[in-house]
């Protein structure tokens, strides 16, 4: 076989790979794939009404446009970016870590620059296919409202994949030099929530602190956003100018990202098989664990908490995807913290945000606490019954709730004491729902599948999103307007009603 | 403590799957002896030691350890049971201390007495230099050495080892069948299952060969031979004899 042969043949195996893994998280694994793929079409069909609803009046906008649209659309550009080069992290890490073939592929005797370059240009490309599935419904409404013009919207997605991809993979690997193989994959993975959700995070806290609301576009619409922008022919504008239809700065953008992603594969690609090694050679971490004396004593339950605690204080995965939620609870913070010396009416936007992230957070422990346990057969094979070993895995996931959110409510007491109520309220009843659903739902698998669990029930994860978002409107409207809060509050509860007689768990 | 007591006791064990998995199984394992339960692939020897441990419920049948019924009273008879799978069942982000003193709080054991015994097991499986290290980076051997420890803490009467020594080296085998040959010998009771008919043969006080779902031998390996007619043969063309007759009645 020809060296162009080889390369072509691995290409053609890194993107079956891809698919399959692909096909996997969309399928959760079942083999009836027609008819999840029949599902997601459905879905990215119905996810056209919410992309109308966000961007639908803006199709008919023309350059030039006036600095504050430009700063919005770069802004949002950037964000999409960002998103990007989170999930290009993920996967980079995922190569490196996951990938079982990696000593299939250092023993072959075909060139390792070559092999790995194709596997940077397969990481840039499930970045890229992802963000275009995502990226279409807007784009779609766009072209329906404004004209062809709007396609060039898929080049600019094409284009900053590229750089972002040939980011994720530079950032990887510079870390795993300055820190070694064992920090960066929870580095990595920290880094890939603080970048997804750092930027919104970041305009949400300067609106905050300059204007009082929640609104990130207060930041960018505002006159000193302006003033402080760059000129209008400036390089900074060439992504927003791209997407409204300008060819030649798409094809710079192109250019521009093909060039990085180059120069990524020409520095990185010999490395990364050297990185590659040097992460399989330390598979065998050797994290210490704490060198306490002494065995605790303690009913059976106690056992099972304390486990369970130490083993979500350790889990890496936990640690960035729960962060991602938590960094979304630094905006109400900050404002509560400014509430005090402004009693604004915005500070009750707080109340749904800690509610929803309180849903989604209980979500995640209670997956991981009753689904995800690695030692199933020894747990069911100890003398106790199953209801308690359940009993005290709902009491770590509230527990963990508690310890989380009690810090703010206690806050929101001092600033409104009836807001904290509810706020305490809606905490409870979000967390408790969402517990509910993967108690119903749940299913045996090992933690490191945490990142697929939601591809385990799909039903649970909508049942448990739309709850989250259910009971965080109850709770603003509880606020606002009491007798809307009522009609919504028994919306969700026949929601989570309708989940349970749906669930294969009834008992 | 009666040496002709019933450590286990199954009747009419059965179980479907797809297809019959345990075949109206009868078993009875004396108290203090070392029962090796061999048979081909698919036979139906896991799928019956899990029923046996409680993790699966039979379609049919009873189950008695130590006269306790484990259908209708399965947490008196985990308190003196142990299960080892062929997969060690321990926590990649525990160190084998910590592992053990949740396995032993999972039983209730005070840890004063859990605490010297955890130590002693995981010294005695070589496991001491380990003792604070997280199992994440383990290599198979010493993470089945781990689970086997997690086993033993909590002192059981009767341990079920399913495939205990696949994947272990020979070091760790030895230390392994030393750890099980000290427990029987101390009034243990052990039932294993196992593809290498060397250990049953060498290890077993009495061999039960399962095919088909169905016992279709058993006994000490001088008995096994008088019942087939083969007076000095080796345990393994026993087996194979037994299983190819199976194969063939099937």
């Amino acid at each position: 076989m020809s060296s162009a042969t080889a390369l072509t043949w691995f290409a053609r195996h890194e993107i079956r790979l891809a698919r399959r893994e692909w096909l996997a998280m969309m399928t959760g694994g079942r083999r009836k794939r027609t008819r999840a793929v029949v599902g997601l079409l459905i879905f990215a069909a119905f996810m056209h009404l919410p992309a109308y609803a966000v961007i639908g009046r803006f199709a008919n906008l023309r350059a030039p446009l006036d600095k504050s649209s430009l700063i919005v659309m770069t802004a949002t550009i950037f964000l999409a970016w960002a998103l990007m080069l989170s999930q290009a992290i993920e996967s980079v890490t995922r190569v490196f870590y996951a990938r079982a073939d990696l000593d299939l592929i250092m023993s072959s005797p075909a060139r390792l620059e070559n092999v790995f370059s194709i596997r940077i240009v397969a990481i840039a490309l499930s970045v890229i296919a992802m963000a275009l599935l995502f990226s279409t419904p807007f784009v779609d409404v766009l072209v329906i409202g404004g004209g062809i013009r709007w396609l060039a919207g898929f080049g600019v997605v094409v284009a900053i994949g590229l750089s972002a991809a040939a980011m994720a993979i530079a950032v990887t690997i510079v870390l795993f030099r300055l820190i070694g193989p064992s920090r960066t994959r929870l580095v990595a993975q920290i880094l890939a929530a603080v970048i997804g959700a750092g930027f919104v995070i970041a305009l949400q806290i300067a609106a905050i602190l300059s204007y009082g609301t929640l609104s990130r576009f207060a930041v960018l619409t505002s006159d000193a956003a302006a003033r402080f922008a760059p000129d209008a022919d400036s390089i900074v504008w060439w992504p927003a100018r791209a997407v409204l239809g300008d060819g030649e700065a798409l094809l710079l953008l192109l250019a521009g990202g093909l060039m990085l992603l180059g120069a990524v594969m020409a520095i990185f690609a010999g490395k990364f098989a050297d990185t590659a090694v040097r992460a399989s050679a330390s598979a065998r971490p050797n994290h210490q664990g704490s060198r306490r004396k002494a065995f605790r004593s303690g009913s059976r339950q106690q056992a099972l908490r304390r486990k369970e605690f130490v083993l979500l204080r350790r889990d890496p995965w936990l640690v960035s995807q729960t962060l991602m939620q938590l960094l979304y609870l630094v905006p109400p913070a900050v404002m509560l913290w400014r509430s005090f010396s402004d009693s604004s009416m915005a500070i009750v936007l707080i109340t749904p945000v800690i509610v929803m992230a309180s849903g989604q957070l209980a979500g995640g422990l209670a997956w991981l606490t009753i689904s995800g346990e690695d030692a199933a057969d020894l747990v069911a094979t100890a003398p106790l019954k199953p209801s308690r070993v359940i009993r005290a895995k709902i009491e770590v996931v509230l527990i963990a709730i508690a310890a989380i959110f009690a810090p703010l409510v206690a806050a929101l007491l001092f600033a409104s004491p009836l807001q904290a109520v509810v706020t305490a309220a809606g905490v409870i009843i979000a967390a408790a729902s969402a517990t509910a659903i993967q108690l119903w739902f749940r299913v045996q698998a090992r933690r490191s599948q945490f990142r697929r669990r939601q591809t385990s029930s799909r039903l649970a994860t909508f049942a448990e999103a739309f709850c989250s978002i259910g009971w965080a409107a109850t709770a603003a409207l509880a606020l606002a307007i009491p007798i809307a809060a009522l009609v919504s509050g028994l919306m969700t509860t026949g929601i989570v009603a309708a989940t349970w007689k749906l669930s294969p768990r009834r008992d | 403590m009666n040496p002709q007591e019933s450590a286990l006791q199954v009747q009419g064990l059965t179980k479907r799957f797809d297809r019959l998995a345990v075949d109206a199984l009868d078993l009875t394992v004396r108290s203090g002896e070392f029962y090796a339960l061999v048979g081909p692939n698919g036979a139906g020897k896991t799928t019956t030691l899990r029923m046996v441990a409680g993790l699966l419920r039979p379609d049919a049948g009873s189950v008695a350890v130590f006269g306790i019924d484990a259908l209708s009273d399965s947490v008196a008879a985990k308190q003196v049971m142990a299960w080892v799978s062929d997969e060690p069942m321990i926590y990649d982000k525990l160190t084998p201390l910590e592992y053990l003193e949740f396995v032993a709080g999972l039983w209730g054991i005070d840890p004063a007495t859990s605490e010297p015994t955890a130590h002693h097991l995981l010294a005695s499986l070589g496991l001491e230099p380990h003792l604070h290290e997280r199992c994440e980076g383990f290599s198979k051997g010493m993470r089945q050495k781990v689970a086997l420890a997690g086993a033993l803490v909590h002192d059981p009467r009767l341990i079920i080892l399913d495939e205990p020594l696949t994947g272990l080296d020979a070091v760790s085998a030895r230390h392994v069948k030393g750890l099980l040959g000290d427990r029987v010998r101390s009034g243990c009771t052990v039932i294993m299952t196992t593809h290498i008919l060397e250990v049953a043969e060498r290890m077993a006080d009495r061999i039960g060969v399962i095919a088909a779902g169905r016992l279709v031998a058993e006994g000490t390996l001088t008995e096994l031979r008088q019942q087939n007619g083969h007076n000095d043969t080796s345990l393994e063309d026993l087996f194979i004899a037994l299983v190819d007759v199976e194969a063939a009645a099937a």
